[in-house]
């Protein structure tokens, strides 16, 4: 079942080859988080309002393997922009992907920009 | 590089290596461990927890994963069968040869099996490892198969005996336990002692045969009872023999160490046998003459040997070794200290005893009244840790001895745990004392009980000493003029009910208002449904209102469950409904394909909804009259009933409708846990009322009300608040005491653990609730009053209106569902399939 979890990959803004437009703005509430479908892949997409920044990281939990972190709370951990999984409230950040409370692997972050208020997200291929 | 070979990996041969890595000469010593088990070291202390969950990996000692990171080569499933001294090899039993420069026999003990005639028959079981509970497990699921009564034998009312007779009562077996001698656990207990504990343990159900000696195991091929004499028989279908334990050691009689007359291989201080490079520690060692059949001599041993061959010498054995225990032994308290049974011309002791509340506690004091010599507690042992500190430090006991087991006075007899001396040994499983404890907080390495815990690994062995090293730190945090609070999380620098406060002060009514006005950072999963918690208490909010705030069950209004889809549970109100009712419930599971089952408090709960078809399954409820049920809130969940005065020709009043009646009342009623409660018609107790956060019983002329039931994880009963009060007294004391609880209780902490808290405890909550100590009830009963009438359900809401709805789509570009959920069929229904990892 590994394999599912291989398709998510990290994309840096420099590799991006494809803006893929999500959904517009109003789609996504605010300070929260929502799951965006592109190809087999399922992208959660957040609008960190507070500070005024989006995120998207892949939406299947590395824990259990569910897809479920769009579902989860928004928060920081020492500055640091998380998101929790609702299974078990395991936290990654949203900058790097990094497991924040325990030993799990990172999940995978893409990049996200907002253009005349529609989201994108950067894929690599 | 010199080679340490530990011959058995039990909890004593872990421990070695445990102090092993500790003293990090890895770099000098190659370490080899050999397991003749299957699986790593294990706690055989908590064995019978086994029985419980049946997972193996809970009672590991370490992950072998962890030997691999510490450079150690633990062998399992290989048993160790010969010891040649003169080239310093061992050879396996798959015929492997190994050297060593060093060699542990850490080899432990086996069951004692008496030599009775039979005891080899089919169903005669010993209680030692996992395999053997495994075995036993098997044979009585078989046994009760074809005879639901069947009954199971334990011989031997020692410790491990009683643990046997537990298990085997919680098989579904009738217990028996046979002891030769004429009183139980022997060796810990005088005769008054263990008559308490008897009557104890029969009023739980188990069966008591004192002075029986067998004669012989009946049966052809399988056990079908014990004789004891002619006509003294006992039909029983397994026997769980428990009669002690004997040493293995074999390897050091066919290698020719000095071996003990009845057994064992002789030590000295050091731990070296009569061989010296060979090592032997636990309960396979012989030292002072004695087998010492407790793990914490047996990880003292582990330490001297380990210094021993990295050559710190100075540390030995001690001469006296201390064999005091406490054990929760199937729920009753057991301990014994020091000289338990002392003869009359050493002292005397001072004894309290009684048998209805199943007590007993005996202290030895010297002659001159001076010091503690020992003791036995049974039935509650809570004064354990402190009498035996005083037992061991030989400190002044007060002048009337009897204050050190009375019922607690005020302020108890002996003041703080800080009074201790610092080489006062706190846990004696890992050797800690009081000044390492204390020194860990004082010298500022560690902050909190967590981080004591973590270094000097107190309380984290068999975990009996907890209590007081948590007093230690808080004490000592005090000391140093730190208050011991607690904050919420990293956002916010204070307490819920303080936080509640502020919130009800400033009337903020969002969290970003709440953070910025007394928080910092963005929030987190901690604070963010606590804040949400408290808006529904203050404002009756739904979390319809700021779903992105809200824990995951409440912003979909339903129960995430393993794979990530959903459970809906609708308000079934004191359990009653209609056929008609029933037959809705019924098309809508099977319209939707749900798994349904009728939950622990008389619900339905339907599984496996997609949240994509959330909406269109309770817009259906809605329609057919139900609404939410909160069973995803930390909300009042169930009032549960018996059938009561209605249909019950016991019933002495109403259940039914009264408990209709409060659960309307409480319904979507925010707290800090989630709240149930129950409604008997009589003292049978058929809705189980007393294990709820509030409960009524009808006596006559009128309901007890019980509060502060059901402790979760540590069970517990309600205690009892009012009594004889009409239906109308019973809601005002239950709106205010309801309310207090909302308050003043601690996130996610239940009315048990509140009220344990709660100063003064449920005379407290009386002068509150019933007598208005505080002249709040006025005020307690307005806020109840207001929530009630503000309910609103808050399905109804989110289908109402569009923009609500959006969030129940798993995409927010396309109505595609979840396509990596995958169910398998269960009994006629469905399950979602096991966890990939």
């Amino acid at each position: 079942m590994d394999t599912l979890l291989l398709k998510y990959k990290t994309v840096k803004e420099a590799e991006v080859k494809v803006w893929f437009k999500a959904a517009p703005v109003s789609a996504f509430p605010k300070d929260g988080g929502a799951c965006v479908k592109y190809k087999d892949l399922q992208i959660a997409v957040f609008n960190f309002s507070r500070l005024d920044k989006w995120y998207a990281c892949q939406n299947l939990s590395p824990e259990k393997q569910e897809m479920v972190l769009s579902r989860g709370m928004l928060g920081d951990h020492k500055g640091i922009p998380k998101i929790a999984c609702p299974l078990h409230k395991k936290t990654f950040s949203l900058e790097t992907g990094e497991n924040l409370n325990a030993d799990l692997a990172p999940i995978a972050v893409y990049p996200i920009k907002i253009e005349a208020e529609n989201v994108y997200i950067g894929f690599s291929e | 590089m010199k080679t340490i070979i530990v011959v058995g990996n039990g909890m004593v041969g872990y421990k070695f290596c445990e102090k092993f890595v500790a003293a990090s000469v890895n770099e000098e010593f190659k370490v080899i461990v050999f397991g003749e088990e299957p699986r790593p070291a294990y706690d055989r202390v908590h064995l019978s927890e086994f029985f419980e969950n049946q997972d193996a990996k809970a009672l590991e000692m370490a992950p072998a994963e962890w030997y691999k990171e510490n450079k150690i080569d633990l062998i399992v499933d290989e048993r160790v069968s010969d010891i040649q001294r003169t080239t310093k090899t061992i050879i396996t039993a798959k015929n492997r040869v190994f050297n060593y420069d060093y060699l542990v026999l850490a080899t432990g003990s086996s069951a004692f099996v008496p030599p009775i005639k039979g005891v080899e028959k089919e169903g005669v079981f010993v209680y030692r490892t996992i395999e053997d509970l495994e075995g036993m497990l098997a044979y009585a699921a078989n046994l009760k198969e074809k005879n639901p009564n069947a009954r199971a034998a334990v011989l031997g009312g020692g410790l491990l005996g009683l643990e046997a007779g537990k298990a085997v009562m919680d098989m579904g077996l009738e217990p028996h336990i046979i002891e030769f001698a004429p009183k139980l656990m022997p060796r810990q207990l005088d005769a008054r002692s263990s008559k308490v504990l008897q009557l104890k343990l029969e009023s739980i159900g188990l069966n008591i045969h004192l002075s029986k000696a067998t004669n012989q195991i009946l049966g052809d091929d399988a056990i079908t009872g014990m004789e004891f004499g002619e006509d003294d028989v006992l039909d029983v279908e397994i026997l769980v023999v428990s009669a002690g334990i004997r040493p293995r050691d074999e390897l050091g009689k066919t290698c020719g160490l000095e071996m003990g007359v009845r057994g064992g291989i002789v030590v000295d201080n050091k731990m070296k046998t009569s061989d010296e490079n060979i090592f032997a520690i636990g309960e396979v060692a012989l030292y002072n003459q004695m087998i010492y059949g407790l793990v914490a001599p047996g990880y003292d041993m582990a330490g001297v040997a380990v210094n021993q061959i990295i050559g710190n010498t100075e540390e030995l054995m001690p001469a006296e070794i201390d064999m005091s225990t406490k054990l929760k032994l199937i729920g009753v308290d057991v301990a014994s200290f020091g000289e338990p049974f002392m003869p009359v011309s050493k002292g005397h002791s001072v004894i309290f005893e009684n048998k209805t509340q199943h007590l007993y506690k005996r202290i030895n004091v010297s002659l001159d009244g001076k010091s503690l010599l020992g003791g036995i507690l049974v039935g509650d042992a809570s004064d354990y840790n402190m009498l035996h500190q005083v037992f061991l430090n030989g400190m002044a006991i007060p002048e009337d001895a009897a204050q050190l087991i009375l019922p607690a006075t005020e302020g108890g007899a002996f003041g703080s745990a800080l009074d201790l001396p610092d080489e006062a040994q706190i846990c004696s499983c890992e050797n800690v004392s009081k000044g390492q404890i204390c020194g860990a907080i004082k010298d500022g390495s560690c902050e909190d009980l967590a981080g004591v815990i973590a270094s000097t690994k107190a309380s984290t062995s068999c975990g009996g000493c907890k209590p007081m090293v948590t007093d230690l730190v808080n004490e000592t945090l005090k000391s140093l003029g730190k208050t011991v609070k607690n904050v919420i999380c990293e956002h916010f620098e204070y307490s819920r009910q303080e936080l509640y406060g502020i919130i009800k002060a400033k009337k903020l009514t969002s969290f970003n208002e709440v953070l910025d006005a007394a928080g910092t950072g963005h929030g987190c999963e901690t604070c963010k449904p606590l804040v949400s918690s408290i808006f529904a208490s203050l404002y009756n909010d739904t979390p319809n209102k700021e779903d992105v705030t809200q824990d995951t069950n409440d912003k979909f209004l339903a129960n995430i469950q393993r794979n990530g889809t959903y459970s809906v549970v609708p308000r079934i109100a004191g359990g009653e409904l209609t056929p008609e009712d029933l037959i809705v419930l019924g098309q809508i599971g099977s319209k939707y394909n749900l798994y349904t089952k009728i939950t622990g408090g008389a619900r339905i709960d339907f599984f496996g909804a997609e949240l994509n078809d959330l909406p269109a399954i309770w817009t259906e409820l809605i329609d057919a009259g139900f609404e939410s049920g909160h069973a995803y809130g930390k909300s009042l969940r169930t009032v549960k009933s018996c059938v009561g005065s209605t249909w019950c020709r016991y019933g002495l009043d109403e259940s039914i409708t009264f408990a209709i009646e409060l659960e309307n009342r409480y319904k979507g009623l925010r707290s800090p846990h989630k709240i149930k409660g129950g409604v008997s018609g009589c003292i049978r107790e058929c809705a189980e009322a007393r294990g709820k956060d509030f409960g009524i019983i009808a006596v006559e002329g009128g309901w007890n009300l019980y509060v502060g039931g059901n402790g979760g994880a540590t069970p517990r009963h309600a205690q009892l608040l009012a009594e004889k009060i009409d239906n109308e007294t019973v809601i005002k004391y239950l709106d205010r005491y309801l309310i207090y609880y909302i308050q003043t209780a601690a996130p996610l902490m239940r009315t048990a653990a509140w009220l344990d808290k709660l100063e003064g405890g449920i005379e407290q909550l009386k002068k509150v609730v019933i007598e208005d100590s505080l002249h709040i009830v006025e005020d307690l009963e307005k806020e109840m009053q207001f929530l009630v009438d503000a309910y609103e359900c808050e399905w109804k809401q989110a289908i109402a209106n569009e923009e609500t709805k959006k969030r129940f789509h798993h995409f927010v570009n396309s109505d595609d569902r979840d396509d990596n959920l995958v169910f398998v069929p269960l009994r006629d229904q469905k399950m979602p399939e096991l966890w990939k990892n």
